[in-house]
């Protein structure tokens, strides 16, 4: 029973991974976004940020560009869910003599997995523009919390994809979740000192804990420690992965 | 092998099954024909546990798909009416897959692909992507997995739709082949009323949820005095044309295509 169960969550984990391998353009096209964030904002705000004394603004927002490119792949991947309904690969999985919690958790850790790749592979292009990460020693650190980000993001995706079955809504999820959440999580600029509402609402943010999870680990920086950030995140993917396994199991095709 | 009774299903309103009730032998194959949306998918949908009846009795190989989900997935294997193939996936790994999800282990999974791509004559492209291939090959592919894990029922919705009869007879010489090799319990639905009166031993015509007859195709036609199936379908059901509100997801395939998405 643990074998067959381990052999089903492995071969949806595998099925992701290779989706994601095989899709070229998706691969390239989602370093755009980071790509851009990194030289136009790096650059551009550099010098005033520098002049405001805060240092070097590229290795102050790279790790919350990193945890940005996790949380948009993430999510995506669980929003896939959308497509297998739409295309009929839903009906073959659910057909299938395996417990639904099987099949949701395969696929949750499978686009959880795409993503921290992703997150690696933006750190990577964040070095290429003069990012430093301060010590080799807390990498696997950062990766842990890339991992969190990633799972945390990925059932919120899957949960969101169960609810909602017409792709079109796809607008209404980058805009009105997916923006907001990157843009008042302190990736691009210091919580501290925001004015009242702003400074609740980043805090209520749950990318706000992967961005500075990622700040301390990779350039010291972070205002809320590594124990509340990880109580946050991995707290909250718990949830949201018996939320997403629970609705999952109650879809009828 | 299979038994239905009394099974309704409502839509907000709408009754797509009404009080049907039918029995299959095992090795038998059975036709269910009908219109469109005349409610035979849906009754497809509620035997193999996709959809929750709202009343009735159903049994699968002694297996109740409402209650003991697990043991009636496990006694059948499906070809739906709408693609369910992953595209980005090779024809092995499609079949791979779904021998992983039906715990066969795995030298006896490799060699019933070996064998299965042999049968539907899909070996030679074994490792490329299903995205290239025709519908006729994917169409084959999706039998073959539906019979992968050696299932006593095999549900084969509209199998044939949109094929060449090259193609369409093909599948039919590999369906009666299963069907008498491993004495597989067939249930198709199709609507092509000459295939029907080709492969099935019996046939049962359901219209507005309803079933209007059952029988042998000879019954059949002796009873509405036509000489084919076809003519006996037309009699039964009225010649009037049946529209069938699409789902989100017929829309949004139809969006995609004329997009070229996909």
């Amino acid at each position: 029973m643990i074998m067959k169960m381990s052999a089903v969550i492995y071969v949806m984990w595998l099925r992701q991974l290779k989706r994601y391998w095989r899709s070229k353009p998706r691969m390239i096209g989602s370093l755009g976004q980071p790509a851009l964030f990194l030289i136009a904002l790096g650059f551009g705000f550099g010098p005033i940020y520098a002049r405001a004394g805060g240092g070097n603004y590229i290795q102050f927002m790279a790790p919350g560009i990193i945890a940005m490119s996790v949380m948009f792949m993430a999510v995506f991947s669980g929003i896939e869910l959308i497509w297998d309904r739409q295309f009929g690969f839903l009906k073959e999985t659910l057909a299938a003599p395996v417990p639904r919690w099987a099949i949701m958790l395969g696929k949750t850790l499978g686009g959880a997995t795409a993503a921290t790749l992703q997150g690696v592979v933006v750190m990577l292009l964040a070095m290429l523009v003069g990012f430093r990460p301060q010590s080799l020693w807390l990498l696997p650190v950062a990766l842990v919390f890339m991992a969190g980000t990633a799972i945390f993001f990925s059932s919120l995706g899957m949960v969101i994809a169960v609810k909602l079955t017409d792709m079109h809504a796809f607008p209404l999820i980058m805009n009105f979740l997916l923006m907001p959440l990157f843009f008042l999580s302190g990736a691009l600029f210091p919580l501290k000192g925001l004015p009242g509402a702003v400074a609740v609402i980043s805090r209520i943010d749950p990318l706000s804990y992967g961005v500075d999870a990622l700040r301390i680990a990779l350039v010291n920086g972070g205002d809320f420690g590594f124990g509340l950030d990880a109580a946050v995140l991995f707290a909250g993917a718990s949830v949201l992965l018996i939320l997403g396994t629970w609705m999952f199991s109650r879809v009828e095709v | 092998m299979i038994s239905v009774k009394n099974l309704t299903k409502k839509y907000n309103g709408f009754t797509a099954v009404d009080d049907v009730s039918f029995e299959v032998a095992e090795g038998e194959i059975f036709a269910f024909l009908g219109p469109n949306g005349a409610g035979k998918t849906t009754t497809i949908k509620m035997l193999t546990t996709l959809l929750k009846p709202t009343s009735g009795e159903m049994r699968l190989n002694g297996a109740d798909p409402s209650e003991d989900r697990d043991a009636a997935r496990a006694s059948f294997g499906i070809v739906f009416q709408d693609p369910s193939l992953d595209e980005e996936l090779t024809a092995f790994e499609n079949l791979e897959f779904h021998g992983v999800l039906y715990g066969l282990p795995k030298q006896l999974r490799r060699e019933r692909i070996d064998r299965m791509l042999e049968l539907m004559e899909l070996a030679d492209r074994r490792n490329d992507l299903v995205k290239k291939f025709s519908g006729g090959m994917k169409r084959r592919l999706e039998i073959a997995r539906g019979f992968l894990h050696h299932p006593r029922i095999l549900f084969l919705d509209e199998p044939t739709l949109g094929l060449d009869p090259q193609t369409r007879y093909h599948i039919w010489e590999h369906i009666k082949q299963l069907n008498k090799e491993k004495s597989v319990t067939v249930f198709l639905t199709t609507h092509y009323m000459e295939e029907a009166e080709h492969v099935a031993d019996r046939v049962a015509i359901i219209d507005r949820g309803k079933i209007v007859v059952g029988g042998t195709v000879e019954e059949l036609m002796a009873r509405t005095g036509a000489a084919s199936l076809e003519e006996a379908f037309l009699s039964l059901t009225g010649k009037g044309i049946r529209d069938q509100d699409a789902d989100a997801s017929d829309r949004m395939r139809g969006a995609m295509r004329a997009r070229g998405w996909r």
